[in-house]
């Protein structure tokens, strides 16, 4: 889990100005790099800036480090060197107790769901509380009034109402998914990560968690960043698409200005790859 | 290399083992002495003996109360020492689980004792044990416990890789902390699983707490010694059905409870 490389610029403090930037700006990345094994750079120099509400794609081909740059953001995977500013402060170098306390205001979607399957909906959902207690609290299952009546009004805005004390083995794919967004909404984030989230699913389903997702970023003004394979997708959803190919960032702007031969760039590695083998 | 190529190349390969384990077979037999034909001669004048020998009259029925009470002390001991070396067992898994450790050199040497443990035989640790603590329960208690926990360290840990790094990176990612995450996203996955394994171990106790018994001079394993000194072939008998019965029973109901569970 320790940091391979380490920093060799000191960790700036974020001053006045940078603050007032932050006020809009839910996250900052710069200089993000990342390798595993401290040879091959996955992550290559990436700077990104996040706004609040705003609902941003990251397109790239299979292996372009779209996971690995995600699970940057909120420490999953330790970067190797460069700061995140998240909500103003700077979490790179955060102790794993005040890392804890950030991460509850990142809400995070997977492409498998990753839900207790044993457990029900509702204790899944709750389990999203967890950042907020004390470690007997959770083990125990209390919880407040106020939170169990905030799952269930997550769990009827994503028409999940008839589904609560359902065990989650029971349920479909896109319901799965649901209850992963539900999961991650009862953190009351200001940021969602999603890792591809319709990569499992059918067209109707995916059309579904998608339109959540779009409509979570419109009306509760968190700020959603999704990984997506489709383009197509990408385009039609986003305020804003980047592309990454091999860890570099080669394409950060409106949908609308994306054209055939960024495409190109972009998948340009993979689409090569196919031709020699 | 082409495909064919490559399969012909496996199927030589293939054949190749199966030579080697017969020349293994055939050089060992040679080296022992041991005649494979005479051994398989011998099995119907085996089966003939136990029929004969091994069936319980009505004189070795007389023994059953004592018999009962004897495996029940078996019984209760596998039992004891199986669930308390589930539980300790269960937290040095997680420990060296690769989704739940805390980090690396805890979790090399939680691996590492448990390896140590479960590799050395329960007879051995039985041989041990009875010079530090002498030929009582407390004996079989502890050689039984340190073999069940270095296996179910093993399963456990398995059980917990296959089943829940999902729903571990779920909690890690919302800010839980580490024992919520255990208890919440690593237990209700898991538990049928290690129950089942749990079972299995008590099973596998009760057939082991007869051989130490037989070292320690407790339990039904003292009944055995008992009575096979005394060539009393009929007690033996009763003696070893009661046992099979009882491990058939363990598992009926650990099947049941797992159905019930699941
Ligand atoms: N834990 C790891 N250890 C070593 N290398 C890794 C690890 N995780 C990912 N990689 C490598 O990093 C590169 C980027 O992986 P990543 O999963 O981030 O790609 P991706 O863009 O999400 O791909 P996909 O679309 O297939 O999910 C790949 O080459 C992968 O082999
Ligand atoms: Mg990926």
């Amino acid at each position: 889990m320790m940091s391979t490389i380490t920093l060799d610029r000191p960790t700036e403090q974020v001053t006045s100005k940078e603050a007032s930037i932050a006020a809009q700006t839910v996250l900052e990345l710069r200089n993000i790099e990342k390798s595993y094994d401290m040879k091959t750079l996955i992550i290559k120099d990436i700077d990104l800036q996040l706004k609040q509400g705003e609902f941003v794609s990251i397109i790239g081909p299979s292996g372009a480090g779209k996971s690995t740059l995600l699970r940057c953001i909120n420490r999953m995977i330790e970067p190797s060197s460069g700061d995140i500013i998240f909500d103003g402060t700077n979490i790179t170098q955060l102790s794993k107790s005040a890392l804890r306390k950030q991460r509850t205001k990142i809400g995070m979607v997977f492409q498998h769901y990753n839900l207790v399957s044993r457990l029900t909906v509702f204790e899944n959902v709750l389990h999203g509380r967890f950042g907020y207690k004390s470690t007997l609290q959770g083990i125990l299952g209390l919880y407040t009034e106020e939170e169990k009546m905030l799952a269930l009004s997550i769990l009827e805005k994503l028409g999940m109402k008839d589904h609560v004390y359902k065990r989650c083995d029971q349920l479909s794919g896109g319901q799965k998914q649901r209850v992963g967004i539900a999961r991650a909404l009862v953190q009351q984030p200001k940021l969602l990560l999603c890792d591809e989230p319709i990569a499992s699913l059918d067209p109707n389903s995916s059309k579904v968690i998608m339109d959540h997702l779009k409509e979570i970023s419109q009306s509760m003004g968190i700020t959603v960043l999704v990984n997506l394979h489709q383009v197509d997708v990408a385009l039609k959803y986003s305020d804003r698409i980047i592309g990454l190919n091999r860890g570099s960032k080669l394409f950060d702007d409106l949908p609308k200005r994306l054209s055939q031969m960024d495409i190109r760039n972009i998948y340009g590695a993979e689409v090569d790859e196919l031709i020699f083998e | 290399m082409t495909t064919t190529n490559f399969l012909r190349m496996k199927k030589w390969k293939m054949t190749g083992i199966i030579i080697l384990l017969l020349a293994i077979t055939y050089g060992s037999s040679m080296i022992t002495d041991f005649d494979v034909m005479k051994g398989i001669k011998s099995i119907p004048g085996t089966i003939a003996w136990i029929a004969t020998n091994l069936i319980p009259d009505a004189a070795a029925m007389e023994n059953l109360p004592k018999v009962l009470s004897r495996l029940w002390e078996t019984i209760i001991l596998s039992v004891i020492a199986s669930t308390t070396a589930a539980v300790c067992a269960f937290f040095f898994a997680i420990f060296g689980s690769k989704t739940t450790q805390i980090n690396r050199i805890l979790a090399f040497s939680t691996r590492l004792i448990a390896s140590v443990f479960r590799n050395i035989p329960v007879v051995a640790w039985a041989l041990v044990l009875v010079i530090s603590f002498g030929h009582n329960v407390v004996t079989g208690y502890f050689a039984l416990f340190i073999s069940t926990f270095g296996t179910l360290v093993r399963m456990f840990m398995e059980t917990i890789d296959e089943a829940s790094a999902d729903g571990v990176e779920a909690l890690n990612a919302t800010g839980a902390t580490y024992f919520q995450m255990v208890f919440k996203g690593v237990l209700p996955d898991t538990m049928p699983q290690m129950l089942s394994w749990l079972f299995y171990m008590i099973e596998t106790n009760i057939r082991s707490a007869t051989l130490i018994g037989l070292l320690t001079g407790t339990g039904i394993g003292y009944l055995f010694d008992l009575h096979y000194k005394r060539l009393d072939y009929g007690t033996l008998g009763l003696i070893t059905l009661s046992i099979i019965v009882v491990v058939i029973a363990i598992e009926f109901t650990s099947n049941k409870v797992r159905r019930m569970i699941l």
